[in-house]
């Protein structure tokens, strides 16, 4: 699973109430990758050709989710990096972050239960074909948690009708919808393919104490992307 | 100058906020079509005529204030200074 050759550096981003942060340096850790924190107001990133924002409520989620944390300083070189075709991984609030910063398309809304939902959710892949999800197969069935208030995907009917017909909805939610998201979506990727947001929490899902090991899956996907993009910059 | 920026829901937008208070109105005997729930930013502007307070608020709702994609927004200029 580590493989040979120089392990994979890859940026976790730390904002004021980010609380995933850790779970997700330990689950890049486990998967054979080195995490690099990075604090929300540095102005530049590291040395990396990936990026994590991470789960958590930054700032409060005051205003909206994620709208607060898009105009931190660190979020000018993420924008650079995703225009460069780095890797950018938006779990939960990262998600409720790149949908506000115009890098996902959009936008999160509080769960028509009005409840804050923490549990096993089950999810289909719906593309195998992306940097986050290479090592699914395609109709696969994962279990991940959610943990979320804010999760319900809104797009109007043109946006999801072009999300649909480009096959950008990476993941959807199986049976019952947790939250309301239209067209049940849990994830879903930019135009280009190398930016992804997802409301289910991968990290929490790394080993088999805690019930599930699919979230593996689609991290050592994103491990896997990241380590080629680190020893060929060019070829992302 | 003072401001005041009302930001609501778009219409089509589901407002579970205001679908349950509106519930609760009907549960209290009211007679209520519908509810929906916004939000309200009183403003205190440092300088500027009130031209240039407008075309400052436009930017803070489209930049801040208010998610275009799926919220309106109204700006009331309160006073002058």
């Amino acid at each position: 699973m580590t493989g040979t050759g120089p392990k994979a550096r890859i940026a976790v981003v730390t904002f004021p109430g980010s609380n995933d942060d850790r779970d997700a340096a330990l689950a890049l850790e486990r998967l054979g990758a080195e995490p690099v924190p990075v604090w929300h107001a540095d102005r530049e990133l590291p040395d990396v050709r990936a990026v994590i924002l991470p789960g958590g409520f930054s700032h409060g989620d005051y205003l909206r989710a994620g709208a607060l944390a898009r105009f931190a300083p660190v979020m000018g070189p993420i924008q650079r990096l995703a225009a460069d075709g780095g890797l950018v991984l938006g779990i939960c609030n990262g998600f409720q972050i790149l949908c506000e910063a115009g890098l996902l398309p959009g936008a999160l809304r509080p769960n028509h239960s009005l409840s804050f939902v923490c549990r096993d959710v089950p999810l289909t892949v719906e593309r195998a074909d992306t940097p986050f999800t290479a090592r699914c197969t395609e109709r696969q069935r994962l279990s991940i948690p959610v943990k979320h208030g804010e999760g319900c995907f809104f797009a109007d009917s043109e946006l999801l009708a072009e999300l649909e017909e480009s096959g950008r909805v990476v993941l959807r939610y199986e049976g019952e919808n947790p939250n309301g998201s239209v067209a049940a979506i849990a994830g879903v990727v930019n135009a280009e393919g190398n930016v992804m947001g997802l409301m289910p929490h991968p990290e929490h899902a790394v080993d088999p104490l805690t019930g599930s090991t699919d979230g593996a899956l689609l991290l050592g996907s994103f491990v896997d992307a990241a380590r080629r993009a680190t020893t060929a910059p060019a070829a992302v | 100058m003072r401001a005041t920026v009302l930001v609501r829901p778009k219409p089509g937008i589901l407002d579970p906020q205001g679908e349950a208070v509106l519930g609760s109105l009907r549960q209290l005997g009211f007679a209520v079509e519908d509810a929906r729930i916004g939000r309200v930013v009183d403003l205190e502007l440092a300088n500027g005529g009130r031209e240039q307070a407008r075309a400052e608020l436009e930017r803070m709702c489209e930049q801040l204030l208010a998610n275009p994609l799926i919220e309106s927004y109204e700006i009331e200029l309160v006073g002058e200074a």
